[in-house]
């Protein structure tokens, strides 16, 4: 727990902050010490757990697939070996399934999505304090206080975190949109639909609203994508902290909690990644 | 909250990533199953074709059973035929050596009795000379009585 005695409304707010390193306005490049001076350092800053356990649950992922690949037999696959099989090929039935463009981007893609988010978002399945006070005990032996050593650890309760995949994908959009259809047809499906006009200046009158309209439908796409998942498991992530505060009776409340939240991640993971194709095919496929 | 540069960190290590699987997780993954797909389809078809020829081999030991069988068979009633034959054959050649060991045995019975009967027939005269000389004691003489003998010999 977060200092000696803190209020619930501490507890709560400690655990949401992440530990971030940044330019502070006042002190320079350091650790800020508190969710204050973390939003001062502005857009200069960087969130320590987040980016320290998204890259290592991603190493985790692509190294322990990689160790597999390269073993990868024809033979009778082992255990794990059978294990990444049936990860690659559920992905690729699923893209198959969606996608029907080509392209050689996309199931990898989409196996990097859902394997990582998962890992991620099963983070949220460790208890709430144990790797928080961890990190207060080993910032303790670096001499900093406590209570200001912040850990958030699951990823995709960092807004940030799920925004940059999500701006990813957006910029993936894009770029498929452009590649099938030109960059005249990007422009094209802004602005020519939903209304159209055989009427020349009609139609140009159409152009300002339709672009307005399709603008929204775009951007929707990566903020939607982002915020699901983030509130999905910031919701999540909060309730077990909730339940971590009503002492002894949290045991039975928490079990049932985590089990039903096995479900949310990897339903949320499975989501963002059949989004993802949705989105690409989509951005493929000519209407 | 805040929106910061961990948003440009995650892309880029989403980017990572992503190029990090389709270079080096996907293919070889794709590749073993692809591989392993070829594989037991062509066990499978293997296996179809084994089986066929299975049955075939199948059918071809029942026929080689059913020649060797109507063979067997063959050879059987010849072996009979010829045990017939060969019994037929030493019947009668037994029954030929018996008739000629009858008919030889019968010849010399014949011969011994015709040679018994000579000499049966040559005492007697000699036994009726002999009576008959003891009988006329002398008196006959020795030519007429030759004569006789002769005469007598001849009736015999």
């Amino acid at each position: 727990m977060a200092g000696n005695n803190p209020t619930p409304t501490e507890y709560i707010q400690h655990h949401l902050q992440n530990l971030t390193f940044g330019n502070h306005p006042e002190h320079g490049w350091t650790i800020a010490h508190s969710a204050e001076e973390a939003s001062e350092m502005g857009f200069w800053a960087i969130h320590l757990d987040t980016l320290g356990w998204s890259i290592g649950l991603g190493l985790l992922f692509v190294l322990l697939f990689r160790k597999v690949a390269v073993k990868a037999t024809t033979g009778v696959p082992g255990g794990l070996q059978n294990f990444v099989e049936l990860m690659v090929e559920f992905v690729d039935n699923s893209v198959k399934d969606t996608f029907h463009g080509k392209s050689q981007l996309i199931a990898p893609l989409s196996l990097t999505i859902f394997c990582w988010v998962f890992l991620m978002n099963l983070m949220d399945l460790v208890p709430v304090d144990f790797l928080p006070m961890l990190a207060q005990k080993v910032g303790a032996m670096f001499g900093a206080d406590p209570a200001h050593v912040y850990f958030k650890v699951v990823p995709t309760t960092d807004v940030n975190a799920t925004l940059g995949m999500a701006l990813s994908v957006f910029a993936l959009i894009i770029f498929y949109t452009i590649r099938e259809k030109g960059f005249s047809g990007f422009i094209g499906e802004l602005t020519l639909h939903p209304f159209s006009s055989p009427n020349k200046l009609v139609q140009g009158l159409f152009v300002p609203v339709n672009f307005l309209l399709e603008a929204v439908t775009l951007l929707a796409k990566p903020i939607s994508l982002a915020l699901r998942l983030f509130g999905n498991l910031y919701a999540g992530e909060l309730i077990f902290i909730l339940i971590a505060m009503i002492g002894l009776w949290q045991l039975p409340l928490h079990f049932t909690w985590a089990v039903f939240h096995i479900l949310v991640i990897t339903l949320q993971a499975f989501i963002f990644m059949m989004l993802t194709i949705v989105y690409l095919s989509m951005a493929v496929e000519k209407h | 909250m805040n929106l910061n540069l961990t948003l440009i960190g995650q892309a880029i290590a989403f980017a990572f990533f992503v190029w990090f699987c389709m270079r080096f997780v996907w293919p070889p993954v794709m590749q073993a199953l692809r591989d392993r797909q070829k594989k037991i389809a062509d066990g499978l078809d293997a296996a179809s074709r084994a089986s066929r020829d299975l049955e075939l081999a199948e059918q071809q030991a029942n026929e080689t059973l059913r020649e060797s069988k109507e063979q067997a068979a063959e050879i059987l009633e010849q072996a009979h035929k010829r045990s017939n034959q060969m019994i037929d054959e030493a019947r009668e050649q037994a029954r030929q050596e018996g008739e000629r060991m009858i008919t030889q045995a019968k010849s010399e019975i014949e011969q011994e009795m015709n040679r018994a009967k000579d000499e049966l027939r040559e005492q007697v005269s000699r036994l009726a000379v002999v009576a008959a000389e003891r009988i006329l004691e002398s008196s006959i003489d020795e030519k007429r009585h030759a004569e006789l003998v002769d005469k007598l010999a001849e009736e015999l």
